[in-house]
């Protein structure tokens, strides 16, 4: 199938991995080899032990995105994959940002933080290291305010993600859907 | 009962149905070969690992159950990739076990320690390496039940050489866990509906059966819906056998060199009902311009098949043989004469371009394989290599039982058929078996005539050797203006070869020997090699060029014949 770039969009994903050696590098080099254009991925702790939760956002069109859920899917050791694109769900990511600062900028940065309800963690003569906590864009608005004066040092840990209203956890049955709505 | 893991291992295959492995032996996998000869199992010894596991894979493709292959770490391991490979792409069940490091040893670059798991994770369908004798039985029964349900493919179980020697108790485990695989669906009726109601109101139906519905033994399903809906069938180079050749609703294979009325009658159908296939690309040509009119009904059992390459209508997410059953029920009886004209009228036209004709005096590769449908009256095993052969083969060999073909289709490896061929008759021992091969890929794994040669294995071998690596000559000639570089091949001498290994063998390099060389072959006891010396630049006739629309075809050239016009060969 051919792709247009002008109908690709952002999509978040969601799996669940049973918590054994070897799994997420399996997931990592599936993406790799079916050449998807995975943008941030989230892996840690889900509420069940023994399972890990995996939030991922791609970039492609619908059938791209089908592609990718569905090699995932097909992994033994994947239990449920879910694209939370388009429903209501909160999506949070972190970052820590160093920022260059002296006497006269570290009032300015300080209010910035304040504006956007993010907080100083770590302070020298010099700079400051600023934790903000938002969606996508709130935090690459911050960041981009910031490297006015300048940013030295950026890490994000990439969008994870719930739907809102009921609980989605490990244990509901997303395997494999009869039949593939079109 | 107190068992040590390499015992384990046996009382697990024994315990799955396990009688005969391929393999190899090595220090990592010695404790396994230690404990074998106390189980009723039987060892064939390769001469290469690639060689086990093709046998393996011919063992299971006959059989349809798993084929297993034992080898060492390190360069054991490594060598066998490329048949995993070639079993993943063709859903082929194997279980590999692969000796491995002791875990004391692992991730310290020891000696013959390859990250095996690494390595072949995007060739199987799952693996494991395995560090505790606790894990041993469950995940041994695992890779059985991986390898075997679902779409099957390949599981390699890579085990650590001190968990072999380890000790503990046996308990074989009945019950398996497996949440985040769910093989089996259901049907879904209600596509099952909207694809009768597309069928039931087309006028140019087509199928394109493939693999999927030999996997599923669905065979006879397949042809009673084509029957009663009046449908005419193509099928896949891997789905050859899915309906009879000689059936009158056979358009015989399709794709790059598939026949023109299978092609056309693709092109031109209203609704396509696609069975166990995948829509490759030698398959679909240009996927743009694939069947444009056609509403496209896709009955496949691996979801992920669905949608990836051309968008369908209708998809039916089930076993072939449990989709067609259900279907038969649902679609109304039906004639098409007009559309059976159509394709009459193709295939009077493809006759004359591409059919064999028996009027050429020189020893051209498709004779030898006509000849050969011929002389086995259609009833044997045939293994085929990759290249020209194998195309030929599928073209001029009528394939009219399912599971009767074994070839590369996904991956296309050469050196593939003759240790497939001592594979497949290892699991149907009282068919002839006839391995179809050419002079290149003969001589990537003839290293396996040592097992021809020790076990006295019956596989007759007929060497197409035409000094080339025919397919790959035939597209610089079509496409890179006859630039020969790197496609010229040597063969030794092959009856002193096959002497060598204490094969009967003999010489053919005219037409008038063809069939008394068959003959002999055919009904010799024991192994016979047969060295067809064929014209050398033949080429594989109808022909779709990468990345065409199929039915825009390359013919054969049509020239004044001593009895008029014939194809010039
Ligand atoms: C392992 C491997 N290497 C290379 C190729 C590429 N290839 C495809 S067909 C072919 C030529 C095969 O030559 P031969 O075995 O003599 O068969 P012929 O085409 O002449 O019948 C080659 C090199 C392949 N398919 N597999
Ligand atoms: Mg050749």
């Amino acid at each position: 199938m051919t792709h247009d770039p002008s109908t690709f969009n952002k999509h978040t994903v969601i799996a669940w991995l049973e918590d054994k050696p070897g799994v997420l590098s399996r997931v990592l080099s599936l993406f790799r080899r079916r050449n998807f254009n995975i943008e941030s991925l989230a892996v840690g702790h889900s509420e069940r032990p023994g399972v890990s939760r995996l939030t991922f956002t791609v970039v492609g069109d619908d059938q791209m995105v089908e592609q990718a859920i569905k090699q995932l899917d097909k992994q033994i050791n994947v239990l449920k994959v879910e694209n939370v694109t388009g429903k209501p769900a909160v999506r949070r990511e972190m970052a820590l940002i160093r920022v260059k600062v002296n006497a006269q900028t570290r009032p300015e940065v300080m209010q910035l933080v304040d504006i956007y309800r993010a907080s100083i963690i770590d302070v020298s003569l010099d700079s400051l290291v600023v934790q903000a906590v938002g969606d996508q864009d709130r935090l690459d608005s911050l960041i981009e305010l910031l490297s006015n004066f300048p940013v030295t040092e950026m890490v994000r840990t990439g969008p994870i993600a719930m739907t809102r209203g009921r609980a989605n956890g490990a244990n509901g049955n997303g395997k494999h859907a009869r039949r593939i709505a079109l | 009962m107190k068992r040590t893991g390499a015992q384990i291992v046996w009382e697990v295959l024994t315990r799955e149905g396990v009688s005969t492995v391929f393999g190899h032996p090595g220090g990592a996998i010695l404790p396994v070969y230690d404990a074998m000869p106390a189980y009723p199992v039987r060892h064939i010894l390769a001469r290469h690992e690639q060689g086990a596991g093709h046998m393996a894979d011919g063992y299971a493709r006959v059989s349809g159950d798993v084929g297993v292959v034992t080898v060492t770490s390190g360069p054991a391991a490594t060598n066998l990739v490329t048949a995993l490979a070639t079993a993943m792409m063709d859903s082929v069940p194997i279980v590999a076990i692969t000796g491995q490091v002791p875990t004391t040893l692992l991730g310290n670059d020891a000696f013959q320690e390859t990250d095996v798991t690494g390595v072949t994770q995007a060739v199987t369908k799952h693996n494991y390496l395995v560090t505790n004798i606790q894990d041993l039985a469950r995940i041994l029964r695992e890779a059985f039940y991986i390898a075997r349900t679902g779409r099957p493919g390949p599981v390699l179980v890579d085990i650590c050489k001190d968990v072999l020697n380890d000790e503990t108790e046996f308990v074989f485990p009945e019950k398996l866990d497996l949440p985040g695989y769910r093989p089996y669906t259901g049907l879904d009726m209600d596509a099952v509906e909207a694809a009768a109601e597309l069928i039931n109101q087309s006028h140019r139906p087509v199928i394109i059966a493939g693999h999927g519905v030999q996997m599923a033994h669905a065979e006879n399903e397949l042809r009673q819906l084509a029957e009663k809906a009046h449908i005419p069938v193509a099928m896949t180079l891997l789905g050859l056998g899915d309906i009879p050749e000689t059936h009158p609703l056979s358009l015989g294979m399709c794709g790059m060199h598939g026949e023109a009325r299978a092609n056309k009658a693709i092109q031109e159908s209203d609704v396509l009902i696609a069975v166990g296939m995948r829509f490759d690309d030698r398959v679909t040509g240009d996927l743009d311009a694939f069947a444009p009119n056609a509403k496209i009904i896709h009955i496949e059992f691996d979801p992920a098949e669905i949608n990836k390459n051309v968008p369908v209508d209708v998809a039916i997410l089930a076993d072939a043989k449990e989709a067609l059953q259900a279907l038969l029920g649902k679609v109304n009886p039906a004639r098409h004469q007009n559309w059976m004209a159509k394709i009459e009228e193709w295939n009077h036209e493809s006759q004359e371009l591409d059919i064999l004709n028996a009027e050429v005096d020189e020893l051209i590769p498709p004779y030898v394989m006509r000849q050969l449908w011929h002389v086995t009256q259609g009833d044997a095993i045939i293994v085929t290599d990759v290249g020209q052969h194998q195309m030929w083969e599928a073209q001029y060999f009528l394939h009219d039982k399912p599971r009767q073909l074994l070839t590369s289709g996904g991956l296309g490896t050469m050196g593939y058929a003759l240790p497939a061929a001592i594979g497949a008759h290892y699991a149907s021992p009282d068919e002839t078996v006839w391995a179809v091969v050419g002079d290149g890929g003969f001589q990537m794994t003839l290293q396996e005539l040592g097992v021809i040669m020790q076990e006295r294995v019956p596989v007759k071998i007929a060497i197409i050797n035409n000094g080339f690596l025919g397919m790959v000559r035939q597209w610089q000639e079509l496409f890179y203006e006859k630039n020969y570089a790197g496609t010229p091949i040597q063969s030794p001498d092959y009856m002193l070869l096959a002497q060598a290994y204490g094969i009967p063998a003999r010489r053919v390099t005219t037409k008038e020997e063809v069939v008394a060389a068959l003959e002999e072959a055919n009904s010799h006891e024991g192994p016979y090699l047969i060295d067809f010396q064929v014209k050398e630049e033949v080429n594989v006739y109808p022909m779709v060029a990468p990345g065409e629309a199929i039915d825009n075809l390359l013919r054969r050239r049509i020239v004044q014949g001593p009895s008029g016009l014939q194809p010039a060969w």
